[in-house]
């Protein structure tokens, strides 16, 4: 889960960081009186969660309030990246002598933490790591012991920097390190991490993300920066159908039936397991067919879910029939799977053997679910049939064939 | 919630399970409490005059067998419907 | 023989009395040759049994019961609780601890990991389904029932490592169908730090003399399929590699993940096609479909030469 830069900010100054004086406007008239009280040049800067604002126009400097006004009202209307901005930070703009680069990630391979410092701030760290790879440093720590100030020293004296420079980064990186851990972040950097004209050191931009699993033992956190349990700050907003999908899925606490993405295709999904799901999505796509959704069913869930999410995916706009598959399943049961699809058809009037292009899942209690599907004339097909098959089969039974495998490729991700 | 008492020749139908209870043992309320625990999806209610079916429950039933165990031989019915109502364990 | 785990492995099951839990034990103690259960773990509930197991408060309880070192556990725990189960564990010397839970925070996950290497433990998920050596153990609830399991795993020269737990037995299933059984199947778990690596149980896969050939099932996020590129590539690996690559749909949606936790791209590299492209590059072939994976298995064992 992303924080927006103001946010960041916030959680940057609690753990003892020192922050340029800024302010959070959502009206121009606001950003000209947070520049007011800064009183000298300040940086406008869009409130977005997407990268390259700078590139996209959503970073300005000003030199008087009005003009920070001016910029603050085409920055709230300029949107990026498909998002429009929350507000714009309006941030002291501070004459530097030199801009660092502090950040904190996981290592999956080592599967621990990273210190990583540059002494070439306010660019893109992977940039600096490629073209300057020896101004980019980094060491590993534990998750076990406390982080101690001499590991952010050491990290730091190995680009040659000594003196006073030395003793005020130190607790910076280390009080980095130390928040990355107590916030369950899974990125936390500051860039630049700016050092001013009497040699004292500021966060001038910081941008942390947070593990989602995280997000419950992180409430009182979360509740400061008053960001709410419904915000999933995903990649783009969820669809109405998305949220739908939540609430089936959150009917009861039996396994999942939900996970929803929503796609503008015209064959319904209605797919598990994990795996499973992105294996017959793409094998989906692969035989040319156009997915109205993605969805996942695992952990065994209740005939009401599995109803339900057929029952969302039956109703979609576009969509002619559903396609039910999934790899083979040992902890839900292919006869509760069943019923829930064959009544989510029956409920909305329609024949389950011809809303139900094919039904693939082998596994646990499938003689008692083929016996249902023979009962309501449903194809379906055992293990020996693969899933790319099954996939194959559920794309024919809807007239889109392979002839159209080149425009389907491009068309599908339009709903990202 | 739509909670019926049945007896042998109202059986409580859902589209793939129904259940039956013969009339000697659908008033037995200390059964019905036995049922109404054993159940995993809460098909069975204890209710004030006896055994009560819960309707939207009926679909929900995993074929466990519980019921049957914790039941007197021959006082309840769990049918296939989508099996040529096929009792559970014949 | 197998890796990790045998018909001798002693292990207990910590959080024995939930509900998928206690599925778990009777289907472990049905399939093959019968787990060896040895105790169950949840606090408070000690002097209950399940399917026979003895349950006990702690971790200690079990082993003192037991008389002798126990192998290893299965976890499967709230998430709030498992690094705590772990820890016991560890603390109390099992050596291997398969963790089943998932949607636990990656911290907590990095310190179950670095206290397993501090103690020379191993440990397999969190987010997986355990181990299976087909016809012999399971540990987790891999495969499912052992009456189900048993049509999707047979013995066999194929060693199998999955990210999903569910295509773990999916390709097994179709490697079985083909006449190609396994030796030892692992399901590693989904989520974006695990325990053990496809790199890092080639070494023990390398090692065990009934094993011919690896199957790996493979989706986009995190690095674990260039370290195994890598290794491949540095070592002298008598193992010829099949993968399989899910997800590739997620390149186009940056910033999505699908499927499992461990799915989301946090890097240039973490991208499916930047794994097919590793993972070629290293000599390993990668399947279009799972229905492939067979006969390339086949192919690459009758050439007799390793990747």
């Amino acid at each position: 889960m992303r924080f927006f830069e103001y946010e960041s900010r916030v959680v940057t100054a609690k753990v003892g960081i020192p922050v340029t004086r800024h302010g959070l406007a959502k009206t121009a008239d606001e950003a000209r009186r947070i520049a007011e009280q800064i009183g000298g040049p300040v940086v406008i800067k869009s409130q977005v969660l997407s990268g390259g604002r700078m590139k996209a126009g959503g970073v300005k400097f000003a030199d008087t309030p009005d003009e920070a006004a001016r910029h603050a009202d085409q920055i709230l209307d300029l949107e990026i990246g498909g998002h429009m901005p929350r507000g714009v930070l309006v941030d002291d703009r501070a004459p530097l002598r030199r801009e660092y680069y502090a950040g904190v990630v996981w290592d999956g391979i080592r599967k621990l933490p990273v210190m990583l410092f540059s002494d070439m701030g306010g660019i893109d760290i992977e940039e600096v790591a490629q073209t300057h790879p020896d101004r980019v440093v980094r060491v590993h720590f534990s998750t076990l012991r406390p982080v101690s100030d001499w590991q952010a020293k050491q990290l730091i004296t190995s680009l040659g920097i000594s003196g006073s420079a030395l003793n005020r980064l130190t607790p910076i990186v280390a009080r980095l390190a130390r928040l990355f851990l107590a916030y369950d972040m899974t990125l936390a950097e500051i860039n630049p991490l700016g050092e001013l004209q009497d040699g004292s050191f500021v966060a001038l931009d910081a941008h942390m993300e947070m593990e989602n699993e995280a997000r419950r033992r992180q409430h009182a956190l979360l509740h400061e920066l008053g960001v709410g349990d419904e915000e999933t700050r995903l990649a783009r907003e969820p669809t109405a159908f998305e949220l739908a999908g939540e609430q089936v899925d959150a009917q009861d606490h039996r396994g999942v039936a939900g996970n929803v993405t929503e796609f503008d295709g015209d064959l319904g999904l209605v797919i598990g397991a994990g795996g499973g799901s992105l294996t017959l999505f793409d094998a989906v796509r692969a035989h040319g067919g156009r997915p109205a959704n993605y969805c996942e069913i695992g952990g065994n869930p209740s005939v009401r879910k599995a109803c339900g999410l057929a029952k969302l995916v039956l109703e979609k706009p576009g969509v002619d029939k559903i396609a039910v598959m999934m790899s083979i399943v040992s902890n839900t049961r292919v006869d509760i799977v069943a019923r829930g699809v064959i009544k989510a058809c029956l409920e909305l009037g329609y024949d389950p053997a011809e809303k139900i292009a094919i039904f693939r899942i082998p596994g646990a209690w499938e003689d008692e679910g083929f016996k249902i599907l023979r009962r309501y004339g449903v194809q379906y097909a055992d293990r020996t049939v693969s899933l790319h098959e099954a996939a194959r089969r559920a794309v024919e039974s809807i007239g889109q064939g392979p002839m159209r495998s080149s425009e389907a490729a491009t068309a599908d991700g339009a709903a990202a | 919630m739509s909670v019926e008492q049945v007896g042998p020749r109202a059986p409580a139908d859902g589209l793939f399970i129904a259940v039956e209870v013969e009339e000697w043992a659908v008033r037995d309320r200390e059964l019905a409490a036995k049922l109404a625990e054993v159940c995993p999806v809460d098909i069975y209610h204890a209710g004030a005059r006896g055994i009560e079916v819960v309707r939207e429950h009926l679909d929900e039933c995993v074929l466990c067998e519980l019921c049957l165990n914790a039941a007197p031989p021959g006082a309840i019915r769990v049918i296939k419907r989508y099996d040529g109502d096929a009792p559970l364990r014949a | 023989m197998s890796i990790l785990i045998d018909e001798h492995t002693t292990f207990i099951v910590q959080g024995i009395t939930g509900r998928e839990a206690v599925n778990l034990v009777r289907e472990c103690l049905d399939y093959g040759k019968g787990a060896r259960i040895v105790a169950g773990v949840t606090p408070g509930r000690r002097g209950r049994d399940v399917h026979g197991v003895q349950v006990f408060d702690t971790v200690a309880q079990a082993i003192e019961h037991q008389g002798a070192q126990i192998d290893g556990s299965v976890v499967t725990v709230p998430p709030a609780f498992t690094k705590d189960a772990v820890f016991e564990a560890l603390e109390n010397g099992i050596r291997l601890v398969v963790i089943v839970t998932e949607r636990i925070p990656r911290g907590d996950v990095a310190q179950m990991v670095e206290l397993a290497s501090e103690r020379g433990a191993r440990i397999i998920g969190p987010n997986c389904l355990g181990i299976i050596v087909p016809d012999v153990v399971k540990m987790g609830g891999i495969g499912g029932p052992a009456r189900d399991a048993a049509r999707s795993y047979t013995p066999g020269p194929v060693g199998v490592i999955s990210r999903s737990g569910g295509m773990t037995t999916e390709m097994s299933s179709t490697l079985t169908a083909a006449g190609l059984g396994q030796s030892t199947a692992v399901s590693i778990g989904g989520d974006a730090i695990i325990g053990s690596t496809y790199a890092e149980l080639m070494p023990l896969f390398e090692a065990d003399p009934a094993t011919d050939a690896i199957v790996i099932y493979t989706e986009p996020g995190g690095r674990m399929e260039a370290e195994l590129a890598r290794r491949v590539l540095e070592t002298d690996s008598r193992l010829p590699i099949v993968a399989f690559m899910a997800g590739r749909f997620m390149d186009e949606m940056p910033g999505m993940s699908f499927g499992h936790a461990g799915t989301i791209v946090e890097g240039k590299e973490d991208t499916a096609s930047e794994k097919v492209a590793r993972l070629g590059e290293a000599g390993i072939v990668v399947a279009e479909e799972i229905s492939e994976i067979p006969s390339l298995v086949q192919d690459r064992m009758a050439s007799g030469t390793a990747v």
